[in-house]
């Protein structure tokens, strides 16, 4: 009796890919089987061989890099549609989707339409002949990075011979590199995916953050090197979470997702998650889309000296938003209002969970955002009282670079993160399912990141962008990031208008 | 120029004075900053009881404190009075602002008067009691989780968006001072998904948000109302047995996972 295949409600959908199974190669070990976590793959023991079912694929790879033979391939599913330039695949498929739902599409990463990139379109100068570059290879490169206000000017007195700093400095936070992990919750993601993230960042000497999911009991021991968010939700928030932390952020915004608030499914409450955030098991965490608190800069001040006074001034605050239109002028009222750090989300920013629609066409990009936020607190001559963090969409050293050099003091990296411990950017965190362990709460899924070899991992990735950090910086004849910050005379574009090089503040190629 | 750290000696020179573990300290005109780390210091001096006197709008009271004590407010405490709060118990002889317990995770606020705005916000343990009536959004995203349920009772009427997104915890309004009432605020309880709202007296269904259903009361009810009406009661000199004998009216909401269905996937 052949496999007894039941028809799904009837639907028009076609798969998104195409799984095929060579069966010369395949040697029928079932590890595709097992680790399939979105089935759609089976075994039939009367044909002898492994049976896709490929409408149920994500593309995540998880079967195609754990064959041990290479048998299994997965690509786009072909022409599923008559050609078509203005209505593409995707648009049928959601419309059909929709259609036999009545939902909203819910998406998870960051924003995969192909927007212009300015990254790729602005180049770094480097040194030639006349102002010699340096050897990062002999060197010493400094990568070292302060978060948290500066004052406006610092007073020194000269005692027996020495200078004391008479003014009182604002809390400061080093940072050994200027590349921090964005927030990602536990719940959002796994336990051991959290631990990873926050025992790295403790090694690199860089800082991790706890997302709105509060902080594990297990966590705690990292809470120097933590970022405590305070979001909408307040899930977990308590004085001895803020105490904790080595700095304590406001989320207002997320480039995934400007303006929405989040609701983690009751399904990845499970008994952990739920004494993180305290909320019961299997209850959805809602996080309205504002802070009830906060309808307005005013309220924002007040949230922040609360939480100042809550900690006694020892910390740094932070303000984390997504880039929308007006985003220099909220920036300007955000460092106004107290806080000493402000992180600008662009619209490439990922997430565990977010409607499509808001994703891809909510928000403005991370270049354009930290250059005209840098330009505006310059001309405001504020620039000095808050640090100012990019995220959302750096792939690479050379994006960290870029984004200092446009104003930033420091960066968020999440979805690089994840993916150099497995992620494969199928963009399907918010089903719980993933198959690489990272955003489920399935404790048989959960099992396969193995904590201390994506510990290894992340901190691989860091040493490594660092090495390259300093090798440009040596490029360039400087020998610390602090001296490329905002320093765009060292950037070109290529291929940009006027209106875009205006507002990125860099000139073209060539001039 | 004169550091922080001189202008909390001088002004805690002026300001305070001790009488074995308690301690009275004149507020007037002091800078919030300035009050709240006096405060802090004298509770690390080992003071348990601290009576501020005439303060006049200063913010964060309660807020960050080392341990907890006991703290009595003559005048209006301003903004966010015991936001974060953990185990202190404040009562205050007069009215309070916005953000009373905001995010408040244990112990006690008794408020002799009325309360503004977005009193309760995210609080996730702990008891707040208004003798008077409390502004907009007040309750959103209260949360309980096992034992540890936050409760606030309010005396007098609470406005429009009255315990949106409540995740748990319970919020009764008596509105005192009338016969029969019919509450006048809007968006009651939109989004909720745990928890439990009691009104004494009426509300339109028209002014409930679709996420809650109004109930009936039932023994575990009864039970408690019986204990925060009574304790609400003997703060406020009321007689819990002549409120607690008027009608009430249960708010719940209808699902824990309200917005389960809104995707596609």
């Amino acid at each position: 009796m052949s496999e007894k295949i039941t028809a799904p409600k009837k639907t028009l959908l076609p798969g998104d890919y195409k799984v095929t199974i060579d069966n010369d190669l395949c040697i029928r070990c079932k590890v595709c089987v097992k680790q399939c976590s979105f089935g759609a793959l089976s075994f039939s023991e009367e044909q002898d061989r492994v049976r896709p079912n490929s409408k149920k694929c994500v593309a995540c790879q998880r079967c195609v890099t754990l064959c041990p033979t290479g048998a299994i391939n997965v690509i786009e599913n072909p022409l599923t549609q008559a050609p078509n330039a203005y209505w593409r695949e995707k648009d049928l498929r959601n419309i059909w989707k929709q259609a036999e739902t009545g939902g909203m599409i819910l998406t998870s990463c960051g924003n995969d339409a192909p927007l212009p990139q300015y990254f790729d379109r602005i180049v770094l100068d480097a040194c030639q002949v006349t102002n010699p570059s340096i050897d990062p290879l002999r060197e010493p490169m400094e990568l070292r990075t302060y978060i948290g206000s500066k004052p406006d000017a610092v007073r020194v007195e000269i005692r027996d011979g020495k200078p004391v700093l008479k003014t009182t400095m604002p809390p400061q936070v080093k940072l050994e590199v200027p590349i921090m992990f964005a927030p990602m919750s536990f719940g959002a993601i796994s336990y051991n995916t959290q631990l990873a993230l926050a025992r790295a960042a403790t090694e690199m000497g860089t800082l991790w953050n706890t997302g709105e999911g509060g902080l594990h009991r297990d966590f705690y021991q990292y809470g120097k090197n933590a970022i405590v968010q305070v979001a909408s939700g307040r899930f977990g928030v308590h004085q001895e979470y803020l105490e904790a932390a080595a700095v304590v952020e406001i989320k207002i915004g997320q480039g995934a997702k400007p303006g929405i608030g989040g609701h983690l499914p009751g399904e990845k409450v499970n008994e952990e998650v739920s004494r993180t955030r305290m909320i019961p098991v299997g209850s959805d965490a809602i996080s309205p889309a504002p802070h009830h608190d906060i309808y307005s800069i005013e309220d924002l001040s007040e949230l922040i000296y609360a939480l100042k006074e809550a900690t006694r001034y020892m910390k740094p605050v932070s303000v984390k938003i997504a880039a929308v239109h007006n985003v220099a002028a909220i920036a300007s009222g955000i460092a106004r209002a107290g806080a000493d750090m402000i992180v600008i989300d662009g619209i490439r920013g990922g997430t565990g969970a977010t409607p499509l629609i808001v994703r891809n066409n909510t928000g403005i990009p991370i270049e354009l955002a930290i250059a005209a936020v840098d330009d505006r607190l310059r001309q405001e001559g504020i620039r000095n009282r808050v640090t100012l963090v990019a995220a959302g969409g750096i792939r690479s050293s050379a994006d960290v670079v870029k984004a200092i050099t446009l104003g930033a003091d420091a960066v968020y990296i999440a979805t690089a993160a994840l993916i150099a411990v497995g992620c494969h950017l199928c963009q399907q965190c918010h089903t719980g399912r993933c198959a690489w362990g990272i955003t489920t709460q399935d404790p048989m899924l959960v099992r396969r990141l193995n904590p201390d070899i994506a510990t290894e991992r992340l901190v691989n990735l860091l040493k490594g962008w660092s090495h390259e950090i300093k090798e440009v910086l040596g490029s360039m004849g400087v020998n610390a990031i602090e001296s490329l910050r905002g320093s765009r005379l060292r950037l070109r574009g290529v291929g940009l208008s006027e209106k875009e090089l205006a507002i990125l503040g860099v000139k073209h190629a060539g001039e | 120029m004169i550091d922080f750290e001189t202008v909390i000696e001088e002004t805690a020179a002026a300001i305070v004075s001790r009488e074995g573990e308690s301690v009275t300290i004149d507020a007037f005109n002091v800078p919030y900053r300035v009050l709240n780390e006096v405060v802090r210091r004298e509770i690390e001096k080992g003071a348990r009881h601290i009576v501020l006197k005439n303060v006049n709008g200063q913010r964060y009271i309660g807020t960050g404190l080392p341990a907890p004590a006991r703290i009595e407010i003559y005048g209006t405490p301003g903004e966010d009075l015991g936001a974060f709060m953990a185990g202190s118990e404040i009562t205050v002889y007069g009215n309070a602002q916005n953000a009373v317990g905001n995010t408040m995770d244990s112990g006690r606020i008794v408020v002799h008067g009325h309360a503004g705005d977005v009193c309760g916000y995210a609080m996730r343990g702990g008891e707040i009691f208004i003798k008077g009536n409390v502004g907009y959004r007040v309750g959103i995203h209260m949360k309980s989780y096992q034992d540890k349920v936050p409760v606030m009772v309010i005396g007098g009427e609470a406005h429009d968006f009255l315990g949106e997104y409540m995740a748990g915890g319970i919020l009764i309004v008596l509105a005192l001072g009338e016969e029969r009432v019919d509450f006048r605020a809007h968006h009651v309880g939109t989004g909720m998904h745990g928890g439990a709202i009691y009104l004494r007296g009426g509300i339109g269904k028209d002014q409930l948000g679709k996420e809650v259903a109004i109930v009936p009361i039932e023994e575990e009810d009864i039970k408690t109302l019986e204990r925060y009406v009574g304790a609400f009661a003997n703060y406020f000199g009321y007689d819990a047995r002549e409120i607690l004998a008027s009608e009430f009216i249960k708010l719940k909401p209808v699902s824990h996972r309200p917005y389960g269905r809104l995707y596609a996937g």
